[in-house]
C-alpha cells in the first residue's frame, strides 16, 4: 500500500491527520520528530469496544499534529510514554541511549569524537564538563594534541589541529563559537579536524 | 550371632534401594511425582535430591525448604516477576536473598551451586556465600541488584574452586569506594578453575592489568564476557591469552589508543573453538571484519547492542551458516532480516530489539522482514519481535512455516494496533499460530486484540505455561476463555485490559495450579480480590496501589500460592489479602 492510500484511508476513518515522515525512525537526522497520534483507536467498530477500557490506558497521548513543512523551531510534544511500554528491560533501554547520544536523555549526554587521521573513536558525556576550557584539556589528552587560542574572528589559527561539532542542523561548526550551554544542547559529535579543514568552518 | 550387626529390616533394605534409584532421578517433575506415591518414597526422595528449584521465593519458607531437603548441592530461586523489569513494581518490594542466604549457609555446608534469578541481594549476602561454603563452584545472578563490586571481590576472594561466575543484566550498585574485585583472585592461585566469568553488565570500568593475569592463569576457560570498558587492543590481548575460549563477550568493540593496531581478525581465527559471539557494547563497525574467521562456527550471536544497519550486517551474516541463536536490532531493517533468512537455515532462536521505542507509524522492520524469516528459517522454535507494524498475513505465514514454534512473542509496539492492510484485529494472526503451532508453550500477544483472540488461546493454546497480555481484550469473556481453556497455564501477566471480577472468579479451579497471576490497571475490586483470597487459603493476593484514597480499584495485583505465611517484609504500598 503506497503512501497516498494509506493517507486516504486513514481520512476515512476519521483519524486526526497525523504526520509522514520522510525517513525512517532512527535513522541520522538532525531533527527526530516522533510521529504523534491520537488516542482513537484505527477502525470504528473498534471505538465502540473501548466502551469498557480500563482507566490505566492511554495515558500517553499527544494529539498535536505538524507536517514536514513546518518551521524549524515547532517542535511537536514528545509523545509521553506509557510506565514499562514496550517491555523493554530499563537496562537494555539505558544501555541503547547512550549509544545514541542525541536528546541527552538519562542521565549522561554521550557524544563521539573522532579525530582526522586516526581510526578510532572516543565517547566522552558532555554533562561532566562546565566550559570549554575544560573540554579541550580533556580532548587534548585524550588524543595528543593541541589546539591553540581561540578568537572569534580567526578560530584556533595556528594550531595543527581544531575542535568542530555537528550540530542538531547537521552543519559542522568550529567548537567555541556559541555560548556553552548552546554548544552543549545542540552538539551531536565532536571532530578534530586538521587546522586546514576547519578553515571556513563558522557561525550560521 | 554375636559381635555381628544386625541384619536391617526389610524396610529399610527397601528404602535403600529406594534411595540408589532416585539418585538417578534428575528432572523435578519426575522427583515430584516420586515423591506422592507414599510416604517412605516422599523420604527418599527428599534425601535424594540434590538439585532444588524454587519459582517463587515466597512460595514457600527457606526453612520449610531446607527442612525437607536436607542434602542440596545446586539450588535455583527466583523472586521477582517478570514485569518488575519494566519499572511497574515499586522498589524495595522485595525478594530479598538475606533470609535464604542465612538457612542455606546454616542447612547447606556441602552447597556447590547457586543460581539467583531478579532477587536483590546485598554486599553482607554475598560475603556470608562466599564464607559458608567450602566447595561453592557456580554462581549465576540473573537481574539481581542490590549488590556492588565489594561482594563481588568477597566472591573473587574467598571462593577457591570458583568455576563459574556469570552476572548477567544484573545491577551492580557504584560502591563509595570503588572495589577493584578482579584484584580480588588472589594471585598465589597458580591456577584458578574458573571455566566461565562473565561480567558484561558491570558499569565500572576493571583492572585490565589484574585481568590479564587472570585469564592468563585460567586454564579451563571457556566463557570469558567482558564490559564495555574493555576495549578492542585489550580484547585482542584477552583473546591471545585464551584461544580456547567458546564463548566471548567482546566489550566495547572500539578502540583507544593511537598505537598501531594489532591483527584483530587473526586473534579471531586463533580462536578456533569460538561459538558464541556477543558483547559489541560500542561498536566501531569498520571492525567488523575482524570477525569474519569466527563466523562459519558460530551457532549463536549477539548484536543486540550494536547498532549496525543492514549492508554491514549482510558482511558478516554471510558467513555464519551454523548459526542457531541470534539476537539483533532492528535497524539491520527488513533487508537485514532477508539476508539472515537466506543464510541461516538452521536458525532456531531469533530476538529482535528495537532502537527506538517510541510508537510511530513505521519502523526499520515489520512484516516484510519477518515473513521472509518464517520462509527462510523452518526449524525456528524461539521468537521476539519488536515492530512499529505487522500484518495477520505475515503471522498466519509463520505458523504455516514454523511449525516447530515454542516460543512466539511479537511486541507491536503501538497500542491497539490493528493490520495495517486490512484493518482488522490481529486476532486471526494469533489464532493461527495457537492452531498450528502444537508445541507452544509460551506466548506474548500484542496489537488491535478482541476477545476472539483469547478464544482462539483458550481452545488450542492447550501446552501454554507462559501468556503475556497487553493493552488487549475486549470484556471479561477474554480472561475467561484462558483460565477454563488453558490446563497447563502458570504464569500469567496482564496490563491494561478490561478484565474485571467475574473473569478472576473463572480462573477459582485454576490458581492453585499456577505459580503466579499479574493484573495491572485491570478492572479488578478489592472485593473481588478479598473473596479469593477467603476462598482459597493457600493463595496470597498483594494488592499494590500507589494512591491511599483510590481504596477499591486495585492498580496491581500480584497473586501466587504459598505453602507459609504471608511475607512480613513488604513494604508500605504493597496490602496482603488472606
Amino acid at each position: 500500500m503506497d503512501n497516498s492510500l494509506r493517507i486516504s484511508h486513514e481520512k476515512e476513518l476519521n483519524l486526526e491527520a497525523t504526520e509522514l515522515r520522510l525517513g525512517l525512525p532512527g535513522s541520522d537526522e538532525p531533527e527526530k520528530r516522533s510521529v504523534v497520534r491520537s488516542n482513537k483507536r484505527s477502525s470504528p467498530e473498534a471505538s465502540e469496544e473501548l466502551e469498557c477500557m480500563s482507566k490505566g490506558n492511554m495515558n500517553s497521548n499527544g494529539s498535536d499534529v505538524t507536517s514536514d513543512h513546518d518551521q524549524d523551531n515547532v517542535v511537536p510534544p514528545a509523545k509521553a510514554q506509557v510506565v514499562g511500554w514496550p517491555p523493554i528491560r530499563s537496562y537494555r533501554k539505558n544501555n541503547l541511549q547512550q549509544k545514541k547520544g542525541e536528546e541527552g536523555e538519562g542521565s549522561g549526554m554521550y557524544v563521539k569524537v573522532s579525530m582526522a587521521g586516526a581510526p578510532y573513536l572516543r565517547k566522552i558525556d558532555l554533562k561532566v564538563y562546565k566550559s570549554y576550557p575544560e573540554l579541550l584539556k580533556t580532548l587534548g589528552n585524550m588524543f595528543k594534541c593541541t589546539f591553540g587560542e581561540y578568537s572569534e574572528r580567526e578560530g584556533y589559527n595556528g594550531s595543527e589541529y581544531a575542535p568542530t561539532y555537528e550540530d542538531k542542523d547537521g552543519d559542522w561548526m568550529l567548537v567555541g563559537d556559541v555560548p556553552w550551554n548552546m554548544f552543549v544542547s545542540s552538539c551531536k559529535r565532536l571532530r578534530i579536524m586538521k587546522g586546514s579543514e576547519a578553515k571556513g568552518l563558522g557561525c550560521l | 550371632m554375636e559381635g555381628q550387626a544386625p541384619s536391617p529390616l526389610p524396610d529399610q533394605v527397601l528404602e535403600n534401594v529406594l534411595e540408589t534409584v532416585l539418585h538417578f532421578l534428575s528432572s523435578r517433575r519426575d522427583r515430584n511425582a516420586a515423591s506422592l506415591v507414599c510416604k517412605s518414597w516422599y523420604r527418599a526422595e527428599a534425601l535424594t535430591r540434590s538439585e532444588l528449584f524454587i519459582g517463587n521465593c515466597y512460595a514457600v519458607s527457606p526453612r520449610r525448604a531446607t527442612a525437607r531437603f536436607p542434602r542440596v548441592r545446586s539450588l535455583t530461586i527466583k523472586g521477582k516477576p517478570r514485569f518488575a523489569d519494566f519499572d511497574l513494581m515499586p522498589l524495595n518490594w522485595g525478594a530479598h536473598f538475606t533470609p535464604w542466604a542465612q538457612a542455606l549457609a546454616q542447612s547447606y555446608p556441602s552447597l556447590r551451586r547457586l543460581h539467583l534469578k531478579r532477587m536483590s541481594l546485598t554486599d553482607r549476602d554475598l560475603t556470608l556465600l562466599s564464607l559458608s561454603f567450602p566447595h561453592f563452584q557456580d554462581l549465576l545472578l540473573t537481574c539481581c541488584e542490590a549488590f556492588t563490586t565489594t561482594g563481588l571481590a568477597a566472591i573473587a576472594a574467598n571462593c577457591r574452586l570458583l568455576r563459574v561466575l556469570d552476572l548477567a543484566e544484573c545491577v551492580v550498585e557504584v560502591a563509595d569506594e570503588e572495589v577493584d574485585w578482579i584484584s580480588s583472585f588472589p594471585e598465589t592461585q597458580e591456577e584458578t578453575h574458573l571455566e566461565s566469568l562473565v561480567f558484561d553488565c558491570v558499569e565500572c570500568p576493571v583492572n585490565f592489568q589484574a585481568l590479564e593475569r587472570l585469564v592468563a592463569r585460567s586454564p579451563s576457560l571457556r566463557k570469558l564476557r567482558l564490559n564495555r570498558y574493555v576495549s578492542m587492543s585489550q580484547l585482542h590481548r584477552l583473546m591471545h591469552r585464551a584461544p580456547q575460549l567458546t564463548h566471548l563477550g567482546t566489550g566495547s568493540f572500539s578502540a583507544s589508543e593511537l598505537d598501531p593496531e594489532p591483527d584483530y581478525a587473526s586473534a579471531f581465527a586463533a580462536s578456533k573453538s569460538l561459538v558464541c559471539l556477543s558483547g559489541f557494547r560500542e561498536i566501531w563497525p569498520d571492525y567488523l571484519p575482524a570477525i569474519y574467521p569466527a563466523c562459519a562456527n558460530l551457532t549463536s550471536l549477539n548484536f543486540s547492542y550494536a547498532d549496525i544497519n543492514a549492508h554491514q550486517l549482510k558482511s558478516v551474516i554471510r558467513h555464519c551458516h551454523k548459526l542457531q541463536t541470534f539476537w539483533v536490532l532492528d535497524s539491520i531493517s527488513d533487508e537485514g532480516l532477508q539476508a539472515v533468512a537466506e543464510t541461516c537455515k538452521d536458525l532456531r532462536e531469533l530476538r529482535v530489539f528495537p532502537v527506538n521505542t517510541r510508537e510511530e507509524i513505521e519502523g526499520p522492520v515489520s512484516e516484510v522482514g519477518f515473513e521472509a524469516i518464517s520462509r527462510g528459517c523452518r526449524k525456528l522454535q524461539s521468537i521476539l519481535f519488536f515492530c512499529q507494524r505487522m500484518t495477520n498475513a505475515a503471522v498466519v505465514a509463520m505458523s504455516n512455516n514454523c511449525p516447530d514454534l515454542v516460543v512466539f512473542r511479537l511486541c507491536i509496539i503501538g497500542q491497539y494496533r490493528p493490520d495495517p492492510e486490512t484493518l482488522e484485529p490481529m486476532d486471526e494472526g494469533f489464532g493461527a499460530i495457537v492452531m498450528n503451532c502444537k508445541k507452544l508453550t509460551r506466548l506474548a500477544v500484542s496489537g488491535l486484540l478482541t476477545d476472539r483472540a483469547f478464544g482462539y488461546i483458550g481452545t488450542y493454546g492447550k501446552l501454554i505455561r507462559t501468556l503475556s497480555v497487553a493493552f488487549a481484550g475486549d470484556t471479561d469473556l477474554g480472561l475467561k476463555y484462558v483460565l477454563e481453556g488453558c490446563p497447563n497455564l502458570q504464569k500469567l501477566e496482564i496490563r491494561d485490559s478490561p478484565f474485571g471480577d467475574g473473569a478472576l472468579r473463572s480462573g477459582l479451579h485454576h490458581f492453585y495450579n499456577m505459580r503466579f497471576l499479574w493484573m495491572s490497571s485491570c478492572k479488578l475490586t478489592r472485593q473481588a480480590c478479598q473473596e479469593v483470597a477467603r476462598r482459597l487459603p493457600h493463595l496470597v493476593l498483594e494488592v499494590i496501589n500507589s494512591e491511599e484514597g483510590k481504596a477499591d480499584d486495585i492498580e496491581i495485583l500480584y497473586m501466587y500460592r504459598s505453602l507459609d505465611r504471608p511475607r512480613d517484609d513488604a513494604p508500605k504500598v504493597v496490602t496482603i489479602l488472606h
